[in-house]
């Protein structure tokens, strides 16, 4: 190690920092990971974090009951404001789960090799999120006991649902989204879920594990074909992403609200729900990794690399919210001038202006190393994200709604305890399911780790891993 | 794990443990070279020049997983067409009653859905999986290929395979330790 150092000290320099650091072994990271669900006394801090969220999606439960026995009445929708928080929350939460994917698929395709460490966490709070998104439709829907008229299958009326709808296309989007994230980040748990099978040291967890790993048997001929499926998996869940808000962003694009009726639409939803969403990673991820000692394998350089993509995606935020304004003004519509002066200075002014100096002003802090590379710095903007981009839909659905072309027919909007009841409530079943995913589920692909130590060995990174594989000299600090 | 002495147990494998990847690299070439088929290496991580130095040809999985796109784009197409234009006829503002740029989303959904389905349905079929037993797991060692072992296991069935002069080869090789695999007959 220390011939290496001084021959390649210039080239260090300029090095990227390594992708794993510490004298980390193939076994040393089977114990780390795998340690963190076996050991033995769930810790204090799980337990006071678990049972904050669980009440909290308690609550949540107990809502939905006081709501379907009720009626949505209890919300405080009227004509014409007909969609609230409900919308509000399913457009915030599916937009948390993009990030997920974004690391998942589209890095991967892009070879981002940083991304093996957090993929895992970043998918399963994916799905997650797509869970607490799934719940609001579903019960907004008023009767809720009809909500399979969204599917096409037969019902009592024979008739099918109206494929020309937006609100199906989201249907089909927001499930194929769900499905294919399950997949992929169920598959990618298999050769670790065989690891823990393999070290179980009671009868419940090596059943448990040795349901859910299939047999996996580490066979390369298996490999070789679980690679393959996993390349082909992060092909499809990249252009599905981006369909996904895409879609969503259709349920307004396609009506005749001025504010909705706009074709920037698609790119804009995508761009803001990749930035709430790193902003999310981010949220969990840099107290988890101090919680759990983790700074190993999630080092500073993937905090900064995601908030950088955090500052890169929220200056395209502020970009399209300019765009509006200009598209507004150059269309010499005077409704929809209307509409985007009403939304800077109208009723909800407030709302508008926390929107934009979360998500275009804040975010602006991480071109500062310092504070994109300290804790409490990136947890404050990270949090203020995660706040704007929630207000930024409530901003586009209740604006729009409360303000279309005839002033007679203008109402405004004041959501009830309920729905903010629900929106907490949202939040701990988020936390809820995340943290069981800590305390039963291997939180980081474990084989991907390894692959990247060994890659490292090879000489593709200068670092010492002390694997005691040998025998790769033959690329001495061979190409990045 | 040693079988019961009243128990009758038939070798059916043996199982090398190699110290590194490199090793499990070119051990694996040697095996090829020397003409086995019935082997194969389990590696805790999918280990790369592995394919080729053991000379797995390439899988055939991608055409499941177009045949899989193909089948749902083929299945939203008829099924919107003959949903809101055969079933039951919706008219909506006197739109055509079946037109593509409708339905391109929902198409576009399902080609990606059915896609991955035949990627993971399709990856567990051709790799037999789930199984529920295996004669390797007999051998406890073995556990570690999930773990940070690199191990070669070559099948008793293999036409070339010999009690002794297999072990002996992938002794050659370098392996730290050869082992038979033992299964209750």
């Amino acid at each position: 190690m220390t011939t290496a150092n001084t021959q390649t000290s210039a080239r260090e320099m300029i090095a990227r920092p390594p992708l794993v650091l510490g004298a980390h072994t193939h076994a040393t990271v089977t114990d780390k990971i795998c340690g963190l669900v076996e050991q033995r006394k769930t810790p204090l801090a799980w337990w006071i974090a678990f049972a904050i969220s669980a009440s909290l999606a308690t609550l949540l439960g107990a809502l939905i009951v006081y709501l379907i026995s009720t009626g949505i009445g209890i919300w405080g929708l009227c004509i014409p404001v007909g969609w609230g928080f409900d919308i509000t929350n399913f457009v915030f939460w599916v937009g948390i789960g993009h990030a997920g994917t974004l690391i998942s698929a589209i890095l991967f395709l892009f070879r981002q090799k940083w991304r093996t460490s957090i993929n895992r966490a970043a998918e399963a709070m994916t799905i997650f999120a797509v869970i607490c998104a799934g719940v609001f439709p579903g019960i907004h829907v008023g009767r809720v006991w009809f909500a399979y008229w969204l599917f096409p299958i037969p019902n009592q009326m024979n008739v099918w649902p109206q494929f020309r709808s937006p609100l199906i296309w989201d249907v089909f989007a927001v499930g194929s989204y769900f499905t294919v994230s399950l997949l992929f980040w169920y598959m990618g748990m298999i050769p670790d879920l065989a690891s823990l099978r393999d070290r179980a040291v009671n009868k419940i967890r090596f059943w448990a594990y040795g349901l859910l790993a299939l047999g996996w048997r580490s066979s390369q001929r298996h490999w070789h074909r679980y690679e393959m499926a996993y390349l082909l998996l992060a092909a499809l869940a990249t252009p599905l992403v981006l369909s996904v808000h895409s879609v969503v962003s259709m349920d307004f694009a396609t009506s005749v609200l001025p504010g909705w009726h706009t074709t920037i639409f698609p790119p804009y939803f995508v761009a803001g729900a990749i930035f709430s969403g790193f902003a999310m990673v981010v949220t969990l991820l840099a107290p988890s990794r101090r919680f759990f000692g983790l700074q190993d394998f999630i080092t500073d350089r993937h905090l900064e690399n995601m908030n950088k993509i955090i500052l890169a995606t929220g200056s395209m935020v502020g970009y399209a919210y300019m765009i509006e304004y200009f598209t507004a003004w150059y269309s010499g519509n005077l409704f929809e001038r209307f509409t985007f002066l009403n939304r800077a200075m109208g009723p909800f002014m407030w709302a508008y202006w926390t929107m934009v100096t979360c998500n275009v002003l804040v975010p602006q802090f991480f071109w500062f190393k310092k504070i994109r590379t300290s804790f409490y710095p990136m947890m404050i903007v990270c949090l203020l994200v995660n706040v704007g981009m929630w207000f930024e839909r409530f901003v586009i659905i209740v604006t729009s709604l409360s303000r279309d072309y005839l002033p007679s027919s203008w109402g405004s909007y004041r959501p009830t305890w309920v729905e903010i009841g629900m929106l907490a409530g949202s939040f701990g079943l988020f936390m809820t399911l995340f943290l069981l995913f800590i305390r039963f589920l291997p939180f980081m692909a474990m084989a991907e780790v390894k692959a990247v130590i060994t890659d490292a060995e090879h000489g593709h990174y200068s670092i010492d891993t002390g694997a005691g594989l040998t025998g790769y000299v033959e690329h001495p600090g061979g190409a990045a | 794990m040693s079988a019961p002495a009243a128990v009758n147990t038939k070798t059916v494998a043996v199982l090398a443990q190699f110290a590194t990847a490199d090793q499990l690299l070119s051990a694996a070439r040697a095996i090829r070279d020397a003409g086995y088929t019935h082997w194969d290496c389990h590696t805790p991580f999918p280990l790369h020049g592995l394919d080729r130095a053991m000379g797995i040809r390439r899988t055939k999985l991608p055409w499941l997983v177009l045949g899989g796109g193909l089948l749902g784009l083929l299945t939203a197409l008829l099924m919107q067409l003959w949903m809101n234009g055969v079933s039951y006829p919706l008219v909506i503002s006197d739109k055509p009653i079946f037109s593509v740029p409708a339905n391109i989303p929902i198409a576009f959904e399902l080609t990606v859905l059915f896609s991955a389905f035949g990627a993971f349905f399709g990856m567990l079929a051709l790799n037999n999986l789930p199984l529920h037993y295996h004669p390797l797991y007999n051998n406890p060692e073995f556990r570690r290929a999930t773990n940070d072992g690199f191990f070669i296991s070559i099948e008793a069935k293999d036409e070339r395979f010999d009690p002794s002069a297999t072990i002996q080869l992938l002794n050659s090789l370098g392996a730290r330790t050869v082992q038979n695999v033992e299964e209750m007959e």
